[in-house]
C-alpha cells in the first residue's frame, strides 16, 4: 500500500462515541474472532471505575451497544485487558495485584480463574500466539509467565527479574514465543526460553543502544513480525528491526537494532502505539491527539524513514490512553480510549482528488 | 509512616496578606496563576501543622500558566534536600487542582531546581499518571492527602 500518493487526503472520521464508564478508560481490545461476516465486532474496555465493559456492534443498526459490565471482581482500577487469540477468553490486569480470566458462557461473562502472585499493581497481560502461555507484568518489577493448562488452570512457569523499575507493558511476538517488556527504567527487554526450558533476558535495549531516555509505555509489532515500534515519555517513537529468519531458526542471539526515531511530532507523553496490518502506525498521547505515521519512500538515507500522515487534534477531551486498529475485515477502523471516560470508534478515510 | 519527622525544625514564615479576588474568576477562559496559588497555598504540610505557604514550600512564583497550550506548571521547594514527603506534596497539589480547575488543563509538577537530592527521580514520579492513580487508590496515602487538604476546614 503506497501512502505517498500525492492525490490522497486523509481524514479521521468519528463513527461513534461509547460512553458508560464512570472513570478514565485505560485500555481496550478488539476480539480477534469478530469483525467477520458471521461475527459482529466486539470490544472489551477497562477502567479506573474497576469494571470491564463488553461492547458489540449491532448487525441491524450498525450501532455499538454495551452488552455486559464485568464488575465486582477487581477491587481496584483495571489497567489492561486482552482477548486470547481464539477470542474465547479475556484476561484483565488490575491494580489489585491480580489478573482475572473471563469466559463467555452463553452470553454471560464469568470469571473462571484469578492469577495471584504479583506484589502490587499488575500493569499488562498478553497471550502468546498459540494460546499456550500468558504473561503479566507489574510495578513489582517482575514479569510472570503462566502456562495455560486444561480446565482454565494456570500455572506459574517463571518469574522474570531484571527490570529495575515498574514494568509498564509486555507483549508476545506475533508468531514466536519471544516476550518483550518495557519499563519505567527506560529499557525494553527481550525474553526467550533456552533448551532446558528456562526463560532468560536475551537482550536489553537501553539508552546506549539508541533506546529511550524515559519511561517506555508501549510496544507494537508490524504484520511481518520483523519490526516493532515503541513509544515513550521521552516524546519519541522508535522503530526497531530484527532478522526474522534468524529468529525462526531458533537463534536466540538475534538482536533487535534501532531503525528510526520519530521525534519532534509529540510534545507530551505518548501512552500508546499500534501498527496496523497495512503498515500505518497510530499513536495516542497526553495532548489529547491521535497521530498516524507511514513509511516514507522518499528517504535518501539508508533504510526506511517514517513521516506523519495525519494528526487528529482534540481526538478526545483528555489524554488518549490507548489506540487499537480493528483486526476485522473492514479496513482502517480504529478505536481509542481516554481519561475523559469514553471510547471512540474511528475510520481513517481518504478523499482522493 | 515514619516515626521521626523528616525535618523536625522547619522554618515558618508569616502568611502573606491576601488580596480579595474575583469570586468567579475561575469560570473565565484564562487561568490566573494567582487564582491557582489561592487554592493551593493553604494545603497543610504532611508533617507539620503549617501551610505550604508558611513553610515557603510554595510561593506566588511557584505557579506558571500557559493559556494557549492549556498548561499549568507548579514548582515547589521541599524544606530539606532529602525530603521523602515530596511525592505526597505532589499528590496533594494534583488532587486539589483536579477539584478546582478545568480538566483540559495539563498540570506538570516539579521540585524547584536544586532543591532535592533526587530531583530527576522525584520529578519523574510526580508526573507519571499511572503511578499517581495507583498511589491515590492506596487508602493510607489517600487519608494523608485528605488530611493535608481538608484539616483546615475542621
Amino acid at each position: 500500500m503506497d501512502f505517498d500518493d500525492e492525490g490522497s487526503n486523509f481524514e479521521l472520521k468519528e463513527i461513534q462515541t461509547l460512553s458508560g464508564h464512570t472513570d478514565r478508560v485505560w485500555s481496550l481490545a478488539w476480539n480477534p474472532a469478530t469483525g467477520t461476516d458471521d461475527a459482529q465486532p466486539v470490544i472489551a474496555s477497562c477502567s479506573g471505575d474497576k469494571t470491564v465493559r463488553i461492547w458489540e456492534r449491532s448487525a441491524l443498526t450498525r450501532s455499538w451497544d454495551c452488552k455486559a459490565v464485568l464488575e465486582e471482581t477487581h477491587t481496584r482500577t483495571v489497567r489492561s485487558c486482552t482477548w486470547s487469540p481464539s477470542g474465547k477468553l479475556l484476561a484483565t490486569a488490575s491494580f489489585d495485584a491480580t489478573t482475572a480470566i473471563w469466559e463467555n458462557v452463553g452470553g454471560d461473562f464469568q470469571c473462571v480463574s484469578t492469577l495471584e502472585g504479583h506484589e502490587n499493581e499488575v500493569k499488562s497481560v498478553s497471550w502468546n500466539a498459540s494460546e499456550s502461555l500468558l504473561a503479566t507484568c507489574s510495578r513489582d518489577k517482575t514479569v510472570w509467565i503462566w502456562e495455560v493448562m486444561p480446565g482454565n488452570e494456570f500455572e506459574c512457569a517463571s518469574v522474570l527479574q531484571g527490570h529495575t523499575q515498574d514494568v509498564k507493558m509486555i507483549k508476545w511476538h506475533p508468531t514466536m514465543d519471544i516476550l518483550f517488556s518495557c519499563s519505567y527504567d527506560n529499557t525494553i527487554k527481550v525474553w526467550a526460553e533456552d533448551d532446558t526450558g528456562d526463560w532468560h533476558c536475551i537482550q536489553t535495549i537501553g539508552e546506549s543502544s539508541n533506546g529511550h531516555s524515559s519511561t517506555v509505555w508501549a510496544i507494537s509489532f508490524n504484520a511481518g513480525g520483523d519490526k516493532m515500534v515503541t513509544c515513550s515519555d521521552d516524546l519519541t517513537l522508535k522503530v526497531w528491526e530484527a532478522d526474522i529468519e534468524g529468529m525462526r531458526s531458533g537463534n536466540n542471539q538475534v538482536l533487535w537494532k534501532h531503525l528510526s526515531t520519530l521525534s519532534g511530532y509529540h510534545d507530551r507523553t505518548i501512552f500508546s502505539v499500534h501498527w496496523s496490518r497495512e503498515g500505518i502506525i497510530a499513536s495516542g498521547a497526553a495532548d489529547d491527539a491521535i497521530r498516524f505515521f507511514v513509511e516514507s519512500k522518499d528517504s535518501v538515507v539508508d533504510g526506511p524513514s517514517y513521516r506523519l500522515l495525519l494528526k487528529k487534534e482534540k481526538a478526545h477531551d483528555m489524554d488518549v490512553n490507548v489506540v487499537q486498529w480493528s483486526p476485522g475485515q473492514e479496513n482502517r477502523v480504529m478505536a481509542s480510549a481516554s481519561d475523559d471516560g469514553t471510547i471512540k470508534i474511528w475510520e481513517l478515510a481518504t478523499s482522493s482528488n | 509512616m515514619t516515626l521521626g519527622l523528616i525535618n523536625a525544625n522547619p522554618i515558618v514564615h508569616a502568611k502573606k496578606e491576601r488580596v480579595a479576588r474575583c469570586e468567579d474568576s475561575h469560570c473565565c477562559d484564562a487561568v490566573d496563576p494567582l487564582d491557582i496559588y489561592d487554592f493551593v497555598r493553604d494545603i497543610r504540610d504532611p508533617e507539620h501543622p503549617y501551610s505550604l505557604e508558611q513553610l515557603s514550600v510554595l510561593s506566588e512564583e511557584s505557579i506558571s500558566v500557559d493559556d494557549k497550550l492549556g498548561r499549568i506548571l507548579i514548582t515547589f521547594t521541599p524544606t530539606i534536600q532529602h525530603c521523602s514527603m515530596a511525592t505526597v506534596i505532589g499528590l496533594c497539589l494534583r488532587v486539589k487542582l483536579q477539584e478546582c480547575f478545568p480538566p483540559h488543563y495539563k498540570v506538570d509538577i516539579k521540585v524547584s531546581p536544586g532543591s532535592h537530592a533526587d530531583e530527576e527521580a522525584v520529578n519523574k514520579q510526580l508526573n507519571d499518571k499511572e503511578r499517581i492513580a495507583a498511589a491515590l487508590e492506596n487508602p493510607n496515602l489517600r487519608q494523608l492527602v485528605d488530611e493535608c487538604l481538608y484539616s483546615n476546614e475542621l
